[in-house]
């Protein structure tokens, strides 16, 4: 098989995937059977007890018992029919206490319970999905091998897809640096959490549709990331944010987290508006949709028509990647299951705007007013989103402000015309952060489903493996050195300071500061101190099942390595050397535009002068955020709420409230789109009931009213008729003398 | 005696036709009307054929052609007339004035 043939074949597992989890799915898992309200309290237990029998042989006898049984139970009917809906649990619902059973709880997010003496539950969906993604994971990688370390760059035609004129769109992958490197964050970080979501959705009674789901997701993914123009990449860039939706909104019958997900597809759809555009703006300036061909004739088209592309181009990105104005989606769609935070939310989907940015740098960079506002939005961003992520008390709050924060970091770095910078901070943020959303997810599940960080604490002794992998995680977003995060933001730090950017740059550290205090905050919340919770819960405190520590284990590899591997030398290291290609065009055309850029396209790296000096600051300021955190959450709790009472001029109170309420951007969007949608839509309405109504109703009033006047004439009697006939020849006669005269 | 005399003739006999029929109350009455005006018509027609020499004799067969609509004309509206007669028992069409507003 060449490479090409596998190129084109790795979208199309996880396709295949979803249609077998769609088609087969539910046939093969078996849920757990009704249970009562008082197995609440206890379902932990039950759940740690027979959630790791996902790998092992021990149930393969039930399961065929139960296949051979030529009439299967109403349990099992029910279980496994996919329109298994409602309908069928309320008709059936005398089964508990002549009250509808709470295991209820297909989009509910709790687990079922077992029952003694019913049949065990199974759950075998995930099997050919995970299989499928595997390969897919193998394929990518020997395509990694080969365009890293073999230098090729593939460009591989399926079929075309539209032909309409001059309107031809290919089915085509291109498969360069910028590309594979996507490619090995997508599918390891995809793969790891197909195995991990095994332990996470056991018990759920949508397991299969998370795996249909998790695979459409993978699908479309890769679409995007491997698409050769604008209109695949278009495809794929929706069909995420599809995908998205359906996962946030997993659990539907939780109104939080239905309302979630119809808010990031909205938010989502207002860049999305504006990414459509410049993509029709392209088609229509320059006649074509492929890259190649529309980063070849970019320059030719004017400054301005540039510029009104790449902006509308970025508004996608904004809203993709959850930037200031648009980033209210993403902490919301934390009400996802956890490993769709860790893929969708933080590792992949959210990449797609920084991909995007990168893929189209010679458009970008051939517009120095967009690419101020990349910088911008990205530096303000950055330190908003780290100043929200300070004062969150929902574990997985701080990591979806966190990841905002991070991904500022990396448009900032786009912004500035370090692209190598920006893609490798997504390699090591993908891979880090993914394992911390694993990581919240698996302390989520350890503590019963606790998310405030207000009622955990003293973890580490329960959980012992997801602490030490979470501490890693921590390490390199925090940017200690030697781990992955600290090589990528200090290089797009000190990019930032070497190419004149002075202003950014210092925000840059702050935010480096604010970032290693919130990622350790978190981490002594959770894990130090001791059990802040309900006391009978901590009995139920408990490490996860290894398919949920062993992703972690794997992901923490990468990031403690990953630096080392692609960072070093800094500013040189491996990933300049094979993602220059990509970007060598922008580098090029940026140098005359950019303000300050030929020095940091000249510029070298010095270990012992201004750079070293600059990594130590990098490494000292996360040094000390993280001593901070640990005077204020371990020495001494009480110190915070200290600080902020003797906040000069009273302002501490004041802060503090702004920042756990996100500084009110949501409210007041709320005010503006939704009460403001509200009195649109009354005065639309007004308008309509009485304008637009008012003109109909008027038409009738008026042929009413007339004809009201006119039947009076209808007299019946025969001679007036008559008269009318003679008194209009008199008129159609004295009309024709007038006329001939 | 010229084309004038014919035309004044006819136009008189329309007159009568006319007044008759708005005058009269009686069904009847107001058919011979329409006939004196239909006829009056024909006179102009065959007036102007005489007078004005057409290849195709156009007045006289357009005379003749009103003079068949005519015919029919009478035998429907005598029918309908009597018919009324004998529902209502009176030719007064003032009594017939059911279908006003």
């Amino acid at each position: 098989m060449t490479i090409e043939t596998l190129i084109a074949v790795i979208p199309v597992l996880p396709l295949a995937g979803f249609l077998f989890a769609v088609l087969v799915g539910p046939r093969l898992d078996r849920m757990p059977s009704h249970g009562h309200a008082e197995h609440e309290a206890g379902h932990a237990d039950d759940h740690g007890s027979h959630s790791g029998h996902g790998g092992d042989g021990a149930h393969g006898d039930a399961g065929a018992e139960g296949e051979l049984r030529p009439v299967p139970s109403e349990e099992e009917q029910r279980a496994t029919s996919p329109h298994a809906g409602h309908a069928d649990d309320l008709a059936n619902s005398n089964g508990a206490d002549g009250v509808i059973p709470d295991d209820m709880n297909d989009g509910r997010g709790q687990p079922g319970h077992v029952v003694e003496g019913a049949p065990r539950p199974r759950y075998r969906s995930w099997i050919v999905p995970t299989g499928l993604v595997a390969v897919a994971w193998l394929f990518s990688m020997i395509v990694f091998g080969n365009v890293i370390f073999g230098g090729h760059t593939y460009h591989v035609s399926v079929y075309e897809w539209i032909g309409s004129g001059t309107f031809r769109i290919q089915v085509a992958f291109l498969v360069d640096g910028l590309t594979a490197m996507l490619l090995l964050v997508v599918s390891t970080v995809g793969l790891l959490v197909h195995v991990y979501s095994i332990g996470y959705m056991d018990g759920d009674r949508g397991f299969w549709r998370f795996f249909a789901y998790l695979n459409l997701f993978m699908f479309s993914m890769l679409l995007l990331v491997m698409g050769d123009n604008f209109l695949l990449l278009y495809v794929g860039w929706e069909a995420v944010g599809l995908c998205s939706y359906a996962l946030i909104g997993f659990w539907y019958k939780k109104p939080s987290a239905a309302g979630a997900a119809k808010k990031a597809f909205v938010v989502n759809r207002v860049g999305d508006f504006g990414f459509g555009l410049g993509i029709m703006m392209i088609w229509t300036l320059l006649g074509t949709l492929n890259f190649s061909d529309v980063f070849a004739r970019i320059t030719t088209l004017s400054p301005t028509a540039i510029t009104v592309i790449s902006l509308l181009l970025f508004a996608g990105a904004v809203g993709k990647s959850a930037q200031f104005p648009l980033h209210v989606w993403l902490p919301d769609a934390m009400e996802g299951p956890t490993p769709v935070s860790a893929l969708i939310h933080a590792a992949t989907m959210v990449n797609a705007g920084v991909y995007m940015v990168a893929r189209a740098n010679p458009i970008f960079s051939a517009s120095p007013t967009t690419m101020w506002v990349v910088a911008s939005i990205g530096v303000f961003t950055a330190i908003f989103a780290a100043a929200i992520a300070l004062t969150q008390n929902d574990i997985k709050k701080v990591l979806a402000y966190s990841t905002v924060s991070q991904l500022a970091y990396m448009f900032f770095a786009l912004g500035i015309g370090a692209w190598v910078a920006a893609i490798f901070h997504l390699v090591s943020h993908g891979f880090f952060k993914g394992l911390l959303f694993m990581g919240s997810g698996s302390v989520i599940h350890g503590a019963n489903g606790e998310q405030d960080m207000r009622y955990m604490g003293g973890l580490r002794e329960r959980m012992p493996w997801t602490y030490r992998t979470m501490v890693i995680g921590s390490l390199a977003l925090a940017g200690i050195p030697l781990f992955a995060g600290f090589f990528s933001k200090d290089e797009i730090l000190g990019e930032a300071f070497s190419r004149g950017y002075y202003l950014f740059w210092a925000v840059g550290i702050t935010v480096a500061f604010m970032t290693a205090f919130y990622t350790f905050r978190m981490v002594f919340l959770t894990f130090h101190g001791s059990w802040r919770g309900p006391a009978e819960a901590w009995h139920h405190v408990h490490e996860s099942v290894p398919t949920m520590v062993a992703p972690l284990i794997v992901l923490a590899v990468p990031t403690a390595l990953a630096g080392l591997v692609l960072g070093i030398p800094p500013e040189a290291g491996a990933i300049h050397r094979w993602l220059a290609p990509v970007f060598r065009g922008a580098e090029e055309a940026g140098a005359g535009i950019l303000p300050g850029s030929l020095a940091g396209a000249g510029h070298t790296f010095d270990l012992l002068g201004l750079g070293g000096l600059l990594l130590l600051i990098g490494a000292g300021v996360a040094v000390a955020g993280i001593w901070l955190a640990y005077r204020w959450y371990v020495l001494d709790p009480e110190a915070p709420a200290r600080f902020v009472a003797g906040f000069p001029l009273g302002l501490g109170p004041g802060i503090y409230a702004a920042s756990v309420n996100k500084y009110y951007v949501d409210d007041l969007y709320n005010l503006v789109w939704a009460r403001g949608g509200v009195l649109l839509g009354n005065a639309l309405w007004w308008f309509d009931a009485k304008v637009i109504d008012g003109a109909v109703n008027g038409a009738g009033w008026l042929a009413e009213r007339v004809g009201g006047a006119l039947r009076r004439s209808q007299t019946g009697r025969v001679e007036n008729y008559g008269l009318g006939i003679a008194a209009g020849l008199v008129v159609v006669l004295v009309a024709y003398l007038v006329i001939q005269r | 005696m010229g084309l004038q005399s014919y035309l004044i003739v006819s136009a008189m006999l329309f007159g009568i036709g006319a007044f008759g029929f708005m005058a009269r109350r009686n069904a009847i009455l107001m058919l011979i009307s329409i006939e004196l005006m239909l006829n009056s018509v024909n006179l102009s027609l065959v007036a102007f054929n005489a007078y004005l020499p057409s290849p195709v004799n156009a007045g006289a067969v357009f005379a003749l052609l009103v003079m068949a609509v005519a015919a029919a004309e009478a035998t429907v509206g005598l029918a309908l007339v009597i018919a009324i007669i004998r529902t209502r028992q009176t030719a007064e069409v003032d009594e017939y004035a059911d279908l006003k507003e």
